[in-house]
């Protein structure tokens, strides 16, 4: 076991970990943090999305090991102060069903609204084109990022 | 899921301490660097390594750099890094399309260019357009530096030429000195998580030197010089691109496994092979240097 430090959502957190030991499960057994679900465990769905120093990567691929010193924002960080205009675009269009691949989702839209404020739908679709999700078609969520990037 | 057997971890700070841990535990130890590869291979019980040696502290291997008339990428530098990355457009664009096409954003932030040569699974995207470009691999031990011709680093599907005391620091693209332009193509069910089921990269010189790999349809990506010899004998034109076409089904020996089957491989090889050779001679006459 080994103590790492890191900043989660703003607040610096200490938690000793084995070697062996993955992210998403760290964070979501150990911490309590449960918006990064497990889908593929693989790295192909998106479900464990977090956002590592500003970078949307998968959870279910970083050891938690790796992350000591660096800084890791999940939905519960992004939506602290209250939804997100993002968040609020998406509830208005009832985008999600079963809300599996929600987190992920959003998760990699910010990181991509964060560099690039006025995407294109290719862009926007290229974003989240790791995001699986079986119940919206995902046209409903493409159409509530392309409005919340058109206003700003 | 939780990987069943436990490791240690070591996060050395300078390449020196990297490559002393190497040649401790040789070939118990495995290299950490985005870790898309490992993490899978670990958990599935593919590797069971006694040390994970994590080399992101080595800020000297997150690089791409020009030296010495060669274009250089570090073993830390991510896909997502190749994608914006002006030196790799203008030297490289065939690796900077392919980069483009791997998996998904949140696997490109994370996974590097040397990791995906280093797994070795056939599939991998960065083998053609490395392969097309004459790359060299850098590898660093106590016992000094070699390079390997990429041609020759893959030795069968997921075993490389990297010997057990060594680390890969960088791979090294010579800068053409000629006008060039290459294309990248690469068959998947859908964009966002897929491994290539075959794919083809063509690199075409103004000499009219033109090289050509694939894929994804054999154990190791290769080369085709027997293409590329055809070209050099007979010239790059639409009728000698449909004559090489042709070749394809004596060259490459695709399988069959759960994404594809081997005649649809075959077919979708000759397929990418045209549209990758017309894009290439498309590109040429647009480049200016």
């Amino acid at each position: 076991m080994k103590k790492i430090s890191f900043t989660l959502n703003g607040e610096l957190r200490q938690v000793d970990v084995a070697p062996n030991e993955i992210l998403l499960e760290v964070l979501r057994y150990k911490i309590g943090v449960k918006s990064p679900k497990c889908g593929c465990d693989t790295g192909d769905c998106g479900a464990c999305t977090v956002i590592l120093n500003g970078k949307a990567v998968r959870s279910c691929l970083i050891f938690a090991i790796e992350i000591n010193g660096q800084e890791i924002v999940t939905l519960e960080g992004l939506s602290k102060d209250g939804l997100t205009p993002l968040q609020k675009a998406l509830l208005d269009r009832n985008a999600f069903q079963c809300g599996y691949c929600a987190p992920g989702m959003i998760l990699s839209a910010t990181c991509l609204m964060s560099g690039n404020p006025h995407p294109s739908e290719e862009e926007i679709k290229e974003s989240i084109a790791g995001n699986l999700c079986r119940c919206t078609g995902y046209q409903p969520v493409i159409d509530a990022i392309s409005e919340v990037t058109k206003k700003h | 899921m939780a990987i069943p057997f436990e490791f240690g971890y070591e996060k050395p700070a300078t390449i020196a301490d990297a490559l002393h841990l190497l040649d401790k535990w040789g070939r118990n130890a495995r290299i950490l660097a985005g870790g898309t590869d490992l993490a899978n291979e670990l958990k599935q019980g593919f590797r069971v390594p006694e040390l994970l040696v994590d080399i992101k502290g080595l800020d000297a291997l997150e690089k791409i750099k020009v030296l010495d008339d060669a274009l250089h990428i570090g073993a830390l530098v991510t896909f997502d890094m190749v994608r914006n990355s002006q030196l790799v457009r203008d030297h490289a664009y065939i690796l900077y399309e392919a980069a483009g096409l791997v998996a998904s954003s949140g696997v490109r932030n994370r996974a590097t260019v040397v990791g995906n040569i280093c797994s070795a699974v056939a599939c991998m995207d960065s083998a053609a357009p490395l392969l097309v470009h004459d790359a060299v691999v850098h590898t660093a031990s106590l016992e000094g530096e070699r390079e390997v011709p990429v041609q020759d680093w893959f030795v069968d599907n997921r075993k490389t030429l990297v010997g057990e005391k060594e680390m890969v620091s960088h791979v090294s693209i010579p800068l053409p000195k000629i006008k060039h332009a290459g294309a990248y193509q690469k068959m998947m069910r859908y964009t966002g998580e897929d491994l290539a089921a075959a794919n083809v990269g063509v690199l075409l010189m103004e000499d009219g030197a033109c090289r050509v790999a694939f894929g994804s349809v054999g154990p190791i990506p290769r080369r085709s010089p027997e293409i590329e010899l055809f070209f050099e004998k007979n010239g790059v034109n639409a009728r000698h691109i449909d004559q090489a076409k042709d070749m394809i089904g004596g060259i490459i020996s695709p399988i069959t496994d759960v994404r594809a089957t081997k005649e649809y491989r075959m077919h979708m090889t000759k397929v990418m092979f045209v549209r990758a050779m017309h894009a290439a001679v498309e590109r040429l006459k647009k480049q200016k240097i």
